[in-house]
């Protein structure tokens, strides 16, 4: 649906790769071009009028957020360069200082890399335990698994919402509900989530949710760390400089804003943020749930054409999300995606960042299909028709 | 050289590369070849006696293109000497890029001569060169 809005779809491509990026429709591309071209200013320098106007588009933006995700405030929104960047601020602004020696960090082993590797570099050098949930027969979380490794010495659970590969989402609201009871704190990643179904964090009360506006259909650069304020106001910042001080004497007399200035040090990507704030209201406009509706439909449409053809093993059968990662029996992932290529379909081929999970699935590599509200089953049909063809998958594959 | 011709090379050396094996022989040079890229990713165990190469095995994933230009390679470059070699490799990468090179010398490394065409598989081409090179400069700055 609104394929119209979306100038790449013009191209003759059919793009389903949306786990990676996703495309920007006209009305996010303009707004950025609006702020380049007629109030091209800094923030917090409101002394002139177009410097006013760049605060007050780059502040609704917060505020757009804020209802988005539903947070209590606009102080518990913060600006980042992408969902990588807000998880390295919470391990290194807030648990660094807040974790000791023998604590566990629970994770698991389907997670990105950047809800992976912060947490290695923290446990190494406070010398704190990682310990992985145990996956279902289906690589998925279950609470039960969680309830077995949690301990008195558990200080974090870091999960994403929905992970990029196996595409599971997981009950977040119950393990925060657990997690809360022995004072753990829950870090949740959801970059493959947010963009694709209403994420409500009082409902959920997760600790911190970390994510990027390019998948979402905002711009690149640009991400939120969305954190109960009395955390974030605990947080360390990682970077000091302009905007976010109050004031500075000498070394002992350095004086900060209150959140959410503290924590965006600089001149922070103010077109990347309007853009941002366009792409939720773009969002808003077709309606999350109407996305999670038409996504899950799509999925559905996609997993029961594939089943059908004997040679392609899905990996990720039972997941609901627009994610859906497989292999052709005897040929390499990559292969498989030249071929796709052929006729500009996109698709990605690897371990999407994923480099743990082959331990828990038995496979290192896979094709990966993830799904957007602009994907139709016409395209679905296109793909499965080149798929259907092993003899042509292979005369093709280079 | 006849399409039909190099794509049943290429197949043949995919599906039944030469030397795809490991050895626990502490004699064999090991070197790593990865693309920044994709995913292809291959070990190379190299043999080398009194300047000369004497085997090479590799080991790893890799696509069609990859697999196929590994096993064509180490068939080329057994019983080359380290300089034979290096000029070897020279030609191939020449082609690759589409630059001045050497037919005679190529052999079945020829069937790679069009893959600039498609320009997102010429790294998966170079990848077990790639490797070798790290490997015989290894080895030359040891033993001069």
């Amino acid at each position: 649906m609104n394929r119209d809005d979306f100038p790449m779809l013009k191209q003759n491509i059919i793009y389903l790769d949306n786990g990676a990026t996703s495309f920007k429709p006209q009305v996010v591309i303009d707004k950025m071009n609006e702020y380049y071209t007629t109030y091209s200013a800094n923030a917090h320098r409101g002394d002139y009028d177009i410097s006013y106007h760049v605060d007050m588009e780059y502040e609704n933006t917060r505020d757009l957020v804020k209802t988005f995700i539903n947070a209590q405030s606009k102080e518990e929104i913060i600006f980042t360069g992408g969902a990588t960047e807000s998880l390295n601020l919470i391990v290194n602004g807030f648990f660094e200082k807040n974790i000791e020696q023998g604590d566990e960090i629970i994770i698991t082993k389907s997670e990105h890399a950047s809800n992976v590797i912060p947490w290695f570099r923290l446990a190494k050098n406070k010398k704190a335990i990682i310990k992985y949930i145990e996956l279902n027969e289906n690589h998925e979380v279950t609470i039960e698994a969680l309830q077995k490794i949690i301990t008195p010495k558990t200080k974090i659970i870091a999960l994403a919402q929905v992970t990029n590969v196996i595409g599971d989402e997981r009950p977040i609201k119950q393990i925060c509900a657990l997690a809360h009871e022995q004072n753990i704190f829950v870090v949740v990643d959801g970059s493959q989530s947010v963009p694709h179904m209403k994420v409500d964090v009082q409902d959920l009360d997760c600790d911190f949710l970390c994510f990027s506006a390019h998948k979402m259909c905002g711009p690149t650069g640009v991400g939120v760390l969305y954190g109960k304020k009395e955390l974030l106001e605990a947080i360390e910042p990682t970077n000091l400089g302009g905007g976010m001080n109050e004031s500075f004497d000498n070394e002992f007399e350095v004086l900060l804003k209150p959140l959410p200035t503290r924590l965006e040090a600089g001149t922070p990507n103010i077109a990347g943020v309007i853009g941002l704030g366009a792409a939720i209201e773009y969002l808003n406009e077709i309606g999350m749930d109407k996305i999670a509706k038409y996504e899950r439909n799509l999925r559905e449409y996609l997993i029961n054409k594939l089943e059908k053809i004997s040679y392609i093993d899905i990996i990720n059968l039972h997941s609901k999300s627009g994610i859906v990662a497989f292999n052709v029996d005897n040929i390499f992932s990559q292969d498989v995606a030249y071929y796709l290529n052929r006729y500009h379909i996109c698709v990605r081929a690897g371990n999407h960042c994923a480099k743990i999970l082959k331990s828990e699935t038995g496979v290192k590599n896979t094709c990966r299909i993830s799904l957007y509200f602009y994907n139709t089953k016409e395209e679905i049909d296109k793909l499965v028709e080149l798929l259907a063809d092993k003899e042509k998958i292979i005369a093709e594959m280079f | 050289m006849d399409q039909e011709i190099k794509r049943e090379i290429i197949m043949e050396n995919y599906l039944h590369p030469h030397n795809k094996e490991t050895t626990n022989d502490s004699e064999y040079l090991k070197v790593n070849s990865n693309n920044e890229s994709c995913i292809d990713n291959i070990d190379l165990q190299i043999l080398i006696k009194s300047g000369r190469i004497k085997d090479i095995k590799f080991n790893g994933e890799a696509c069609a293109i990859s697999t196929a230009s590994t096993s064509i390679m180490i068939k080329e470059l057994i019983n080359k000497t380290i300089p034979e070699a290096l000029d070897f490799i020279h030609d191939f990468e020449a082609m690759i890029n589409e630059n001045e090179y050497n037919k005679e010398k190529l052999g079945e490394a020829l069937v790679f001569d069009d893959i600039f065409k498609q320009k997102n598989r010429k790294t998966c081409a170079t990848l077990p060169y790639k490797g070798m090179i790290k490997a015989l400069e290894e080895y030359q700055k040891n033993h001069n």
